[in-house]
């Protein structure tokens, strides 16, 4: 080993070292990153607990981030493959006494408007659904009875889970076609052995049972038959309760205004026309206001986190004031000391801000997935949170590193 | 990155005086060339004082003039208090006068800055501390090679250097202990490999006997008288005054004031 050392002498005089008296002291680079990790390694449990602070913080925002968006577009997936273009029509309060209704005519009439691609209409049957003859009549399960012609179930995008809808040839027969939370009020779990069921004081056989309507919930409760057969069975004129129509995506809008004259050109006013896919946006704008709640929970997370890094900065300037004073005694200037605090600091939060970025990843994964989300991390949560962790870092990292700076190593290194 | 040209110090014909220029090559702010004289002493202290504002004002230092000339060796002693270790800092920069002026090889320190009083310890200065502040879990020979951290040497160079002194002080065998594997006379070989590893101009020592055995103090000791020897310049600050005697000067420091001047020409 003698013979391979050289002093530090014999290495100056190759020339590759500064050797001017008042050549200011350098600290190169690749050890402004090893004395700053040096540091942080010796003091393990600490330095991880207070970049623990950050990472929830990050983890949080990350997350809610992720969450929001995939939940987001799960939501306009579903809006997008129901359609924005459907519009109902109902009959309106009114201002006269007792209740409006749509006049007969009104699916024929509206067909005619050029901008309607499809309608349909269900009709109301006034008539108790039961499992069988036997039960009271006033334990009607809140199900009601509509009348609705083949056409229903194209224009509302609806699908049936088992069995099938009302066709022409199914429609003037004693039928129905069962709605999701109707079927299961009424203890209807498959079609493997024929069911019938009681309506109205007449037995109907089911022909098939549906999966919930997105934009038709009214639905889901209810019992459907067919429009001749309401006719024939139960005696009832076909006034429409509801009319949906599909609608030229380019003249939606243009189209709604002009539907309530055609409907009922007397009483324009008694028809209220809405559009199912609003309330999905309306939910999807409320999801939205609680993504800044939860932005705001998160960020006061990371400020706390942040307070953390500080403090351990703090107390670590406190501590280690002996190892400041021996490194000014070596030669570091004051701003070297300042740079190896701020970068103790920046290497905690950065720490901190990639565990959390991770971490958020992580729960947006697992939760979006459980939930049957396509997963959606925002390339803004990944990059805004790593750089909220080092700006949050360096902050925090700044008070402490004056005082380090500040430290008098006169004082540090008193023997007595 | 600038690799400076070392040539430039050694050379020209004006070394009696600092040579104090300017470089286009200097980076950010235009800063001064100087090179030691090698004619002036180690260090001076030119009417030094040294007051601490409070209530009633401290003066750790009154009007001390003194030179220490290069290879002497000198003991700087006093009771606890009377300004012996405020002596020292202000001798390697670490501390600065409140009045009057240090030169450190025919450099006047009184005008610089914070950065070159850095550098200039960093380069010229060397510290042992009676508490020997070496980094506990950092081997002993990283602890030394440590030292020339901020000389800009890259971690071969350091760790080259610092093999050499390490063998110099005696514990070659020993380089990849940390310093709780040590003795406290081994632990303070390795403050004061620590302290020459840059080769500086002179070795501060305050109190470096004062947490050690005798034994080990002699031993200690001893490696100064050695290194004394080799022609280093050495000042200790000591309230022993066995071991004060034994050096050739003894410097005695009384409220602050230089009190006595004594050669003995001893060891």
């Amino acid at each position: 080993m003698g013979g391979s050392s050289r002093t530090f002498g014999q290495v100056l005089r190759e020339g590759s070292v500064v050797t001017d008296l008042l050549a200011p002291s350098r600290l190169r680079l690749s050890e402004v990153a090893r004395v700053g990790l040096g540091s942080l390694a010796s003091r393990k449990l600490r330095s991880i607990l207070s970049a623990l602070g950050i990472a929830i913080g990050i983890a949080s925002l990350v997350s809610v981030l992720g969450l929001s968006d995939s939940s987001k577009s799960a939501l306009l997936d579903q809006i997008g493959a129901l359609g924005t273009n459907l519009l109902t029509i109902e009959a309106g309060t009114g201002f006269g006494a007792g209740d409006s209704a749509l006049p007969e005519t009104a699916v024929a009439t509206i067909g005619r408007v050029a901008t309607v691609e499809a309608t349909a209409a269900t009709y109301g049957v006034d008539a108790g659904v039961y499992r069988n003859d036997l039960v009271p009549a006033e334990q009607t399960g809140g199900i009601s009875v509509f009348a609705a012609d083949p056409g229903l179930l194209e224009t509302l995008n609806g699908t049936i889970s088992e069995g099938s809808f009302i066709t022409e040839a199914t429609r003037s027969y004693p039928a129905a076609v069962v709605g999701s939370v109707a079927a299961e009020r009424l203890g209807i779990r498959n079609l493997d052995n024929p069911v019938e069921l009681y309506i109205g004081g007449k037995w109907v056989e089911v022909l098939g049972l549906l999966e919930p309507f997105a934009l038709a919930a009214d639905l889901d409760r209810a019992v459907l038959i067919g429009d001749r057969a309401a006719e024939d069975y139960y005696g009832i004129e076909l006034i429409p309760s509801t009319v949906f129509v599909r609608v030229d995506e380019s003249y939606i809008d243009e189209t709604r205004d002009v539907l309530a004259a055609t409907v009922d050109p007397e009483n324009p006013e008694e028809a209220e026309i809405s559009r199912p896919s609003d309330l999905l946006e309306a939910r999807s704008a409320a999801e939205s206001s609680f993504t800044g709640l939860f932005l705001g929970l998160g960020a006061v997370a990371l400020l706390v986190g942040g307070i953390g890094v500080a403090n351990v900065m703090v107390i670590g300037v406190i501590e280690r004031r002996s190892e400041i004073g021996l490194r000014r005694a070596i030669g570091a200037t004051r701003a070297h000391i300042r740079r190896q605090f701020l970068i103790e600091a920046l290497t905690l939060a950065s720490l901190g801000g990639t565990v959390g970025v991770l971490l958020g990843v992580a729960v947006t994964y697992v939760y979006a997935t459980a939930q049957g989300w396509r997963v959606i991390i925002p390339p803004i949560a990944l990059i805004g949170g790593i750089a909220a962790a080092v700006l949050i870092g360096a902050i925090a990292g700044l008070y402490p590193a004056i005082r380090a700076a500040k430290v008098s190593p006169t004082e540090a290194l008193r023997s007595d | 990155m600038i690799q400076r040209d070392s040539s430039r110090t050694g050379t020209g014909s004006s070394r009696l005086a600092p040579r104090v220029g300017r470089s286009s090559l200097r980076r950010r702010w235009q800063l001064p060339v100087a090179s030691p004289d090698p004619a002036a002493p180690a260090i001076e202290l030119r009417n030094v004082s040294k007051r601490y504002p409070g209530l009633p004002p401290v003066t750790a230092l009154d009007r001390v003039s003194v030179r220490i000339d290069r290879g002497e060796m000198v003991a700087v002693v006093g009771q606890s208090g009377s300004g012996k270790s405020t002596m020292l800092h202000v001798m390697g920069t670490l501390d600065q006068p409140t009045s009057g002026s240090v030169l450190i090889e025919g450099i006047d320190t009184s005008a610089l800055g914070d950065d070159h009083l850095a550098a200039i310890r960093g380069r010229r200065v060397g510290f042992v501390f009676q508490r020997f502040f070496l980094l506990a879990g950092v081997p002993i020979l990283d602890n030394v090679a440590n030292g020339l951290l901020y000389t800009g040497a890259s971690r071969p160079q350091r760790r080259e250097a610092a093999r050499s002194v390490l063998e110099r002080v005696g514990l070659g065998a020993r380089m990849q202990h940390r310093p709780n594997a040590l003795s406290g006379g081994e632990t303070q070989r390795v403050a004061i490999a620590r302290a020459l590893v840059h080769e500086p101009a002179f070795i501060l020592a305050d109190e470096p006997t004062g947490n050690l055995d005798s034994a080990s103090s002699a031993g200690i000791m001893d490696l100064f008288g050695s290194l004394h020897a080799e022609g280093r310049t050495i000042v200790v600050v000591t309230h022993n005054e066995q071991i004060a005697a034994a050096l050739p000067r003894q410097l005695q420091i009384l409220d602050g004031r230089l009190e006595q001047d004594i050669r003995t020409g001893a060891a």
